[in-house]
């Protein structure tokens, strides 16, 4: 085997240490890099935006767990701060049973940052199973999924409840969510009720609802963390998604040269020893 | 019995639930809320027959003294002490939501964040530009790659432009295309189901 | 005791369990992915109990009350509240060779419940409104926008017809097919892109943890 075939078969331990370096590098060297808005993440914040204050709820459901935390919860954190900023009321509540204990985190502790009170400017609906079974449910009356908030208040002693029936009194719903259920709203919620359903999705998720967002279908979408930091940009606020975006051009850069560089040693040592070349190591 | 009855109420249930979109006579209606209720119910009951198999697999490993049992019995401690402190009280600040915020979390995540690990490892073994396809996909990924990030833009103005591009066009068309596919084959999934010709959800051979 | 301090330090020696499979298979990775798997398993039996089936099932029919409201041993909501119940527990039969079969009563219902329930939203969401979202006008060629309709036209057919297996890829057939796959490359393209940002964002975040929330050097 050649040098260039050796060097395929470093050992991959090399290559998690120089993602380790990568990672840090900026966390200790920031270098505060600008970042620009992009339509999707625009059109959500407008969305959201133009909830008249003390009104009908802004809904959220955090259908996230904690496996997607870093991309999903600094948009809720941000979409929180936003709402409260504004006095827009905030409905919180979750299809995802792990999204029972982030949702209440992430709630809590936005709200007591802005001083807001509970059933008067929040409620927290707490966790429902059966996902389209909840989103078509809510279409009838939300009372039938959610008779009661998390703490055992009937929706009928909560104030900023008063008169919310269905999705005909709902300006916008939120999903955050790393799994299929954003399709679940779209297509139980906003297909019969004609909810108006934005989207906090994953990066693996988000080029898969470009469909959606060009028929409407979704207002508007944040995708992955630098969805996550476009929007805390447009709240001016650095935040765990700013801070990240960092750290994510250096690895982009580094495995961006580690793809060529790894097709020059194939190509490379194919050309020199075309009998006995590298071939595919597994990753 | 075993068969036509299961069958049945499958047909049953999908029909009904089929068509109550264009039916809004308040009887059937309120039938299909109450069905809906259900559907809840058994999904609920659904999701803890994977517990129950957990704890049958974890049972049987230290039962028949199988190699690695003492971890089945860290697994053990684990489910006993949440249930235990799920029945205390599940306020924030609670033991239930210390575990789940400082045990749960932390560990879920990590096993999660170790994939950039390996995406890594990835590109640099197995990536190759063998095909005009593949060629193809590593200059897209490439491109999204760095016009999602912030020195992307810094490096030129066209690649951000380039990313938005992909994202909208060829992207777009091909999502959409799978979209349509995959509508259309759920919606043939769901008839096979309701008709009794797909009958995997039975499983067994009687 | 700061629980706080306790917590983060717990969380963060987990973190570092966990991250010691780079180096190597350990006890300590194996500890650490056991107790998860059991504390997940008791978190989500904890909050489907407490959120749903105490409320829906074991109140209304032990305790004949549905919230704050007593209800009639035998009513409709008592009925209403105990035959999915018992549906759910059928459920459970599978686990028992000789009654296995029961189970399939319960699942019949819950399998065409749902199937049925997806026809109509999922035909008009995902098939409908996107053919109406793709059929766009393709004669303004002198524009920028007429010349993107077209590639999204073309490509999206370009999909659909390699998707299409029923007829052999030659011909006409085979060269929109060859189009369709140009397209799907460049689309999978970007989603490898945004998957390799996903996968990073999540090792940004734990990196983010321990730093910012443990060490408190950044």
């Amino acid at each position: 085997m050649n040098r260039l075939g050796k060097f395929l078969q470093i050992d991959r331990r090399w290559i998690f240490l120089a993602i380790l370096i990568a990672v840090l590098a900026p966390f200790i060297w920031p270098m505060g890099l600008p970042i620009v808005i992009t339509k999707p993440v625009q059109d959500l914040y407008n969305a959201v935006d133009a909830i008249p204050p003390n009104g009908e709820p802004l809904f959220i459901s955090i259908d996230y767990s904690p496996s997607t935390v870093p991309e999903l919860d600094p948009m809720a954190l941000a979409i929180l701060r936003h709402a409260f900023s504004k006095d827009i009321r905030v409905a919180v509540l979750t299809l995802d049973p792990a999204g029972y204990g982030l949702a209440e985190r992430a709630l809590e502790a936005v709200a007591a940052e802005f001083g807001k009170e509970r059933h008067k400017d929040y409620v927290f609906l707490g966790f429902q199973p059966g996902i389209s079974a909840v989103v078509l449910g809510m279409g009838i009356n939300i009372r039938n999924v959610f008779p009661e908030d998390a703490y055992g208040t009937p929706l009928s002693e909560v104030p900023m409840m008063e008169g919310i029936r269905n999705y005909d009194q709902i300006p916008l719903l939120i999903t955050l969510s790393g799994t299929a259920v954003v399709e679940a709203w779209v297509i139980y919620a906003h297909q019969p009720y004609d909810a108006q359903i934005g989207a906090g999705v994953t990066a693996v998720m988000a080029t898969d609802y470009y469909p959606f967002l060009d028929t409407g279908q979704l207002v508007g979408m944040l995708g992955g963390m630098r969805g996550a930091a476009e929007y805390e940009t447009l709240i001016d606020r650095h935040d765990a998604g700013v801070r990240g975006m960092d750290s994510q051009s250096v690895i982009h850069i580094l495995i961006i040269v580690l793809i060529v560089v790894g097709n020059i040693a194939y190509f490379g040592s194919r050309k020199r020893a075309p009998e006995t070349a590298g071939g595919d190591a597994a990753a | 019995m075993r068969r036509h009855v299961p069958l049945a109420l499958c047909f049953i249930a999908g029909v009904f639930m089929a068509i109550q979109y264009f039916i809004p006579h308040p009887s059937v209606q309120a039938w299909y809320e109450r069905l809906l209720a259900w559907l809840q119910t058994l999904l609920a009951f659904a999701f803890l027959i994977g517990t129950v198999s957990l704890v049958r697999l974890h049972a049987h490993k230290i039962g028949h003294k199988v190699a690695g049992r003492g971890y089945s019995w860290v697994l053990f401690v684990g489910l006993g002490l949440m249930v235990g402190f799920g029945f205390k009280g599940r306020a924030p600040g609670s033991p239930f939501d210390f575990m789940f915020q400082n045990v749960q979390v932390p560990i879920e995540g990590t096993m999660f964040s170790l994939l950039a690990f390996y995406i890594a490892s990835a590109a640099f073994r197995a990536f190759r530009a063998r095909t005009l396809e593949a060629t193809l996909l590593l200059l897209a990924a490439t491109i999204v790659m760095l016009g999602r990030v912030p020195v992307g833009d810094l490096l030129h103005r066209s690649i951000p432009a380039a990313t938005d591009w992909i994202l909208n066009v060829p992207n777009m068309a091909s999502k959409r295309g799978i979209m349509i596919g995959v509508g259309l084959g759920m919606m043939a999934t769901a008839l096979k189901i309701m008709l009794g010709i797909e009958r995997a959800w039975m499983g067994g051979t009687d | 005791m700061n629980m706080t301090l306790i917590g983060t330090t717990l969380a963060a020696l987990l973190t570092i369990a966990v991250y010691s499979f780079l180096y190597k298979d350990n006890p300590f990775y194996k500890f650490a992915e056991h107790l998860v798997v059991g504390v997940s398993a008791g978190y989500y039996l904890v909050i489907y109990y407490y959120n749903f089936i105490d409320p829906t099932v074991v109140s209304p029919v032990f305790r004949l009350r549905i919230g704050g409201d007593a209800i009639l041993l035998g009513g409709v909501d008592w009925w209403m509240a105990l035959i999915p119940g018992l549906l759910g527990l059928i459920l459970y039969a599978r686990f028992f060779p000789k009654i296995g079969w029961v189970s399939r009563w319960a699942l019949g219902i819950y399998v065409g419940g749902y199937s049925g329930l997806g026809i109509a939203p999922v035909m008009q969401a995902r098939v409908l409104d996107q053919i109406r979202g793709g059929a766009l006008p393709v004669h303004a060629l002198h524009t920028g926008q007429g010349w993107t309709n077209l590639l999204l036209v073309v490509g999206l057919l370009g999909t659909l017809t390699y998707f299409f297996f029923s007829l052999k890829h030659k011909g006409v057939l085979g060269g929109l097919a060859r189009i369709g796959i140009v397209f799907i490359m460049v689309g999978f393209g970007a989603s490898f892109g945004y998957t390799v940002m996903s996968r990073v964002s999540l090792l940004i975040g734990r990196m983010n943890f321990l730093l910012h929330d443990w060490l408190r050097i950044v």
